[in-house]
């Protein structure tokens, strides 16, 4: 196939750079590995840190899924597909099992993952501390000293002030009961799928320009206090309106007419497979 | 099933493109004319170049062109193209000295080594809208600008002017620059590395060469009107080209690749003690094409950037707070990416709000018990 740019976009010193960033981000699970993101033809914010990743990783063979809070249709994901596809040549795919990558926002697939993949997730704010600490040079510092006490203390505030944790999406989480992490704007229900998971968990945010992994068979664990644990959402009670799934993350959808609230869920792929009677 | 918002996605990507097409062109257009756009929107086209972080006309007129005029998404393209080009090597150190100059003004002497040159300005210009250029013709201009040029006389500019500064800097009245706290080993190339902070002065100075020109000028304006202390005089200004050289990657000789246009502000500031007997301070602005907003409130952040206080600083005056926020690019993206779908995060919103409303909330109007 003939493409009008290098293979992937990025030119190989690029490439390079950014594999030797993911290697040590590996080697040292939840440390935000600083590299020097490159502008991508989609904009920042947009998901251009897991671009990069994605095309620094991706070879001929391999297969991608790309969504977007669980979505293959989302526009957004559409236009990262296509355009990953016109640089790279590789085949697309929707079923989760059938990628050999996975780049995504905001959600981990409902179907469990496998050794021989990869998911890729956009981060926009890669830094957990940021919500108690503006200045990065503060931040680099707590984290080499595994100085955790303000987000405690605010955890402790939030539960003073509200009577819960009030942290929504994109929960703190402790990997490898060393560094404080940012999982990206997953919902809470995602978090426990990161630990000791098979798959290698890769995260990157281009505009901060921070590389950061989570590898196979890695502790790790949402933040909270013995009397006030950490939480997922909950859906106790209530189940997809499409395929009638129940414990996946459900999507709440206003009815234009009667105003009454339905669920569906966010993951599009696994909503379409148990709808068809793929999955038992 | 009323939930379609987020599907569609690859004819609505489709459609959306042709919709900004036919806004930009209408129905009847005779297309780009590249040439045209270069010479009549230069400052522009040299924004996008700074910007974009690419001296390059010719494409930072494309993109103008392709952005129907929108700075951000023009110097958005340049930079996603710049992604695409290796990096073969640094050019060497530019000697601003021996710029040809086509516009060099001192705010701080009236008489200055070599003269002051107004050149191409629209400062002293009523800003009037001039309606005969609804009409204007080229022949017209054309003679207009013929007999201009002969009244003035040609008058061959000096190859190369002395820098104001350096009047004072012999005087022993102006500071040295090594006063910040970053270490700085060669030159930073922030294309290649991220920063960390407090970042050297080098990757200060080309974060804010490809900056935002209203987000630099907002920011350098907050200091100058008094949340700082820099209280700018423009030492020297000056717009031109200069020669770009490159070593030779075989034989290691000093090639010149062709020249550029750049804009240089030198601004001198309040007196500061630091090397034990007072001086006065320097702030330095240098950016491509023809942009002296920009290079002023470069030179004004430089500046501000450098104070050294125990007390708290201001926004213009904290080196992250400047550097992290100036970078167009970066900032645009970021907003417009509250477009994008946040289902899934609002869903998880939702549900602490709903489980902390029903503890019934311990606090009222940020009031403790």
């Amino acid at each position: 196939m003939e493409l009008d740019f290098n293979f992937g976009f990025l030119d190989e010193n690029a490439k390079r750079e950014i594999r030797r960033k993911i290697l040590k981000a590996i080697a040292i699970p939840g440390y935000q590995v600083p590299f020097g993101s490159r502008e991508m033809p989609i904009a920042r914010g947009w998901g251009t840190g897991g671009l990069q990743i994605t095309l620094s990783i991706i070879g001929p063979d391999d297969i991608l899924k790309v969504i977007d809070q669980g979505s293959d249709d989302s526009v957004n994901a559409v236009n990262i597909k296509k355009f990953i596809g016109k640089v790279t040549g590789v085949g697309t795919t929707e079923d989760t099992l059938k990628a050999t990558i996975i780049q995504t926002r905001h959600r981990i697939p409902e179907e469990k993952l496998s050794e021989n993949q990869v998911l890729v997730f956009q981060v926009p704010l890669p830094e957990p501390l940021r919500i108690v600490e503006h200045s990065e040079k503060e931040t680099r510092r707590m984290h080499a000293e595994a100085d955790y006490s303000a987000m405690w203390l605010y955890l402790y505030e939030s539960i003073v002030k509200f009577g819960e944790i009030t942290l929504g999406a994109g929960y703190p989480v402790m990997v490898n009961s060393r560094y404080l992490m940012s999982p990206s704007p997953i919902p809470r229900f995602d978090i426990p799928r990161l630990s000791m998971a098979d798959t290698l968990y890769l995260f990157c945010a281009g505009r901060e320009k921070r590389i950061y992994a989570i590898p196979p068979h890695t502790y790790v664990e949402g933040i909270g206090f013995e009397d006030h644990p950490f939480r997922i959402e909950d859906f106790s009670g209530k189940s997809c309106a499409a395929c009638g799934s129940e414990g996946t993350y459900l999507n709440e959808i206003i009815d234009d007419e009667t105003g009454s609230r339905t669920y569906q869920c966010s993951d599009t792929s696994w909503c379409r497979k148990v709808s068809r009677g793929a999955v038992k | 099933m009323g939930y379609v918002a987020v599907s569609g996605g690859r004819t609505a990507i489709d459609n959306a493109e042709k919709f900004l097409m036919m806004r930009r062109l209408g129905n009847e257009s005779s297309g780009p004319d590249i040439e045209l756009l270069k010479k009549s929107l230069h400052f522009l086209v040299d924004r996008v170049m700074g910007e974009g972080s690419l001296y390059a006309p010719d494409l930072a007129a494309l993109a103008v062109m392709q952005s129907a005029g929108d700075t951000f998404e023009a110097s958005f393209m340049i930079r996603a193209y710049r992604t695409t080009l290796p990096r073969f090597s640094y050019s060497l150190p530019v000697d601003t000295m021996n710029m040809r100059v086509i516009r060099r003004i001192s705010s701080a002497f009236k008489d200055i080594p070599g003269g002051q040159y107004l050149g191409p300005t629209s400062d002293y210009t009523l800003r009037l809208l001039d309606f005969e250029m609804l009409d204007e013709d080229a022949p017209a201009i054309k003679k207009s600008i013929g007999e201009a040029m002969e009244k003035a006389g040609l008058e061959s500019m000096p190859s190369t002017l002395a820098g104001v500064i350096d009047i004072l800097r012999r005087e022993n009245l102006i500071t040295g620059v090594s006063s910040l706290p970053g270490k700085d080993e060669g030159c930073f190339d922030v294309t290649r590395e991220s920063l960390s902070f407090p970042a050297p002065r080098s990757a200060a100075m080309q974060t804010m060469a490809r900056g935002e020109t209203g987000g630099m000028l907002a920011l350098a304006y907050s200091n100058m009107r008094g949340y700082g202390s820099a209280h700018p005089t423009i030492g020297e200004l000056r717009v031109g080209y200069v020669p770009m050289e490159v070593k030779h990657p075989y034989n290691r000789g000093v090639c010149s690749v062709g020249e550029i246009l750049m804009t240089e502000a030198q601004i001198i500031s309040d007196i500061d003690t630091q090397d034990g007997s007072p001086k006065f301070a320097l702030g330095y602005g240098l950016c491509f094409g023809h942009n002296e907003t920009k290079a002023i409130s470069m030179a004004t952040l430089d500046r501000a950037m450098q104070v050294q206080t125990d007390e708290t600083k201001y926004p213009s005056e904290d080196q992250e707070f400047v550097l992290q926020h100036i970078d167009g690019i970066e900032a645009m993206g970021f907003a417009n990416h509250f477009k994008l779908p946040h289902y899934v995060t609002f869903q998880s919103a939702l549900d602490r709000l709903r489980a902390s409303q029903a503890k019934g909330s311990r606090v009222k109007n940020g009031k403790g018990e």
